[in-house]
């Protein structure tokens, strides 16, 4: 590893990795923190980091951004290993927002224009810049006000044009949106998605939201216990968890155990509780031990009987054993030989006048089921 | 009661026609006190922000001795620059004892720990994830410490108003290392004191006034500047 480490690397053809982190360790007090074996931010990529309270996600992203150096392992930019005299020259190429704005005691365009400030820029260079990126976060009309007088959604728009006023080579983003209402949230997640695609920006975003991370990250890692545990595509992470942590915290619900009866043709045939299931694009041997996994919302649930339009190849017959309200939508525990959560809304929960032990038929598609191996 | 009235209104008198004695005082003390104000910020802020901003062995012990310093007895500190200036003392050879230059020493030797506190208490104030933040946006690490320093500001003014008042209305050390020398090194508070001894109280009252005045003036100044920037929030 330290071999090539002052070595440039090629880029591969593919996507080229900005930041690069190789066997990196963190340890406070004795207890590893962050364990990375490598980890690589690609050119033009969101990373999305997902992972609980004390993942130590929070800790990777500074030692990304060279805030924090780690205890053991390296930081590479660009190919190169960063040394100790090069930190401010290449944390002047990265920008970063955390959860609280953290804004100085002056104007919102004081604010933003304070990195270029840093970087020794004119005056003439910073006000059109600072003006653009104010105006594409949507406060260019705040750029006089005093930044404490700005409401929160306001001030981390500030934050956010402030970071990326300074067209960062990876911009990193600590749970941006976290301390943000509701609808100021949302609001803001699909304006800076946007931006970020339209630049194509390096960019890393830590959250502990798998809806952020679904809908911003192209890569999404889930990280439990400084460990990274999964990288796939966002949409793979999350159809596709290749472990039974990872499932559970990416919100699949039903993990049960069954037994590989058939395999062929891209279609494992499972037996679980005595029940035939049928798993699309499922690795695996007849005879193989494994674990379903079925996200909520994608079970449906019918009245028995009733003529079903539902293509779906898993129709199973249970009874609702529970019926727990879970925000706009109901969560219904079915059980079909093995216990099924299904998410249903509050007006299917009042059409099939659902109760407890209501018979019903259960179904999903064979593409919402997958298998993970037997931990 | 008629001793007071009658001295106020002789001190009024003795302001408004006097004999120019009395402004020369005045001047002589705002100059001193100012100065060794300038120097105990320019020492002060400094060495307050690198406490607060940095960790090393001892920094504890240190921390300590500044606060204690913060409650330094003007006298005790007139006595050890008196040690130190005296003829056959450490600096002796620079022949400055009871003039104005040795007040200016004095006062900044007591003003200098206040200052160094307030600042590390402010600079402590600011979140570490703030300084966390100006560092990720690419600020050195003098960029840094300025911008904190700004930040802390108002807090900071504390240290200026605590810095000054502490020393214009000292009079230990002014007398000890100043020896209120007529026309040379009486300052408002030790031609008080003197004034008040040979029962001159019209004298003593008006510089009691000047002095209060000018505390009043400098406090007013400064707690706009705060207000207006306590306001902006």
């Amino acid at each position: 590893m330290s071999g090539t480490a002052h070595a440039p690397r090629p880029a591969d053809g593919a996507l080229s990795a900005v930041v690069e982190l190789e066997a990196v360790r963190v340890v406070y007090g004795g207890r590893p923190v962050v364990d990375v074996g490598h980890l690589a931010v690609r050119a033009g990529e969101l990373l999305a980091i997902i992972g609980p309270n004390g993942s130590g996600k929070s800790t990777l992203l500074r030692v990304l951004g060279l805030l924090e150096p780690p205890t053991a392992g390296e930081v590479r930019f660009r190919g190169q290993a960063v040394a100790r005299r090069d930190l401010l020259t290449v944390r002047r190429q990265m920008a970063s927002v955390f959860q609280d704005p953290l804004l100085v005691d002056a104007t919102a365009f004081d604010n933003v224009a304070l990195g270029l400030r840093f970087r020794g820029l004119s005056r003439g260079e910073i006000v059109p810049r600072v003006q653009r990126w104010m105006d594409r976060l949507g406060v260019g009309h705040l750029a006089e006000r005093r930044a404490r007088t700005l409401s929160g959604g306001e001030a981390q728009r500030t934050a956010l044009a402030r970071a990326l006023v300074l067209q960062p080579a990876v911009l990193l983003l600590d749970e941006p949106f976290s301390a943000l209402d509701q609808p100021t949230r949302e609001a803001l997640i699909v304006e800076l998605g946007r931006i970020l695609r339209h630049d194509r920006i390096t960019t890393v975003l830590v959250t502990h939201d798998r809806g952020e991370a679904m809908t911003l990250g192209d890569q999404v890692a889930a990280m439990m216990d400084g460990r990274i545990l999964q990288l796939a595509d966002a949409a793979r992470l999350f159809r596709a968890p290749a472990s039974e942590v990872v499932a559970r915290f990416v919100g699949v619900e039903t993990i049960v155990d069954g037994r590989v009866v058939a395999a062929g043709d891209g279609l494992l045939t499972l037996d679980v509780a005595g029940q035939k299931i049928e798993v699309a694009a499922g690795r695996g041997q007849a005879g193989e031990e494994v674990r379903l996994c079925v996200r909520p919302e994608d079970v449906t649930l019918t009245v028995p009987g009733e003529v079903s339009l539902s293509s779906s190849r898993n129709q199973l017959t249970g009874t609702i054993t529970q019926l727990l309200p879970s925000g706009a939508q109901v969560r219904a525990l079915v059980d079909c030989g093995f216990p099924l959560v299904a998410l249903v809304t509050h007006r299917s929960v009042e059409e099939m006048s659902m109760v407890e032990g209501l018979p019903v038929v259960a179904s999903f598609k064979a593409t919402a089921a997958h298998v993970i191996p037997r931990s | 009661m008629s001793l007071l009235v009658e001295a106020l209104r002789q001190a009024a008198s003795l302001l408004v026609g006097g004999d120019g004695e009395i402004w020369g005082i005045l001047w002589l003390s705002l100059r001193v006190s100012a100065t060794a104000t300038a120097i105990a910020l320019a020492l002060g802020i400094p060495f307050g922000a690198l406490l607060a901003l940095t960790r090393f062995p001892g920094r504890g012990l240190v921390v300590s001795a500044v606060n204690t310093g913060m409650g330094l007895p003007p006298v005790v500190v007139g006595l050890f620059i008196s040690l130190l200036l005296w003829r056959s003392g450490l600096l002796g050879v620079w022949e400055i004892l009871y003039t104005p230059t040795a007040i200016v020493i004095a006062q900044a030797v007591i003003a200098t720990p206040i200052v160094t506190g307030i600042t590390l208490a402010a600079v402590q104030n600011v979140p570490e994830r703030f300084r966390l933040q100006l560092v990720a946006l690419g600020a050195s690490r003098l960029q840094m410490v300025w911008v904190v320093l700004r930040e802390a500001r108002l807090p900071m003014l504390a240290a200026v108003m605590a810095g000054f008042g502490g020393i214009i209305s000292e009079i230990g050390a002014s007398m000890m290392v100043g020896g209120n020398i007529k026309g040379q090194t009486r300052t408002l508070t030790t031609a008080m004191v003197l004034e008040t001894g040979k029962g001159n109280f019209d004298v003593a009252i008006a510089l009691a006034i000047l002095l209060l005045v000018l505390i009043f003036l400098v406090n007013w100044a400064l707690t706009a500047i705060q207000q207006r920037g306590a306001s902006a929030r």
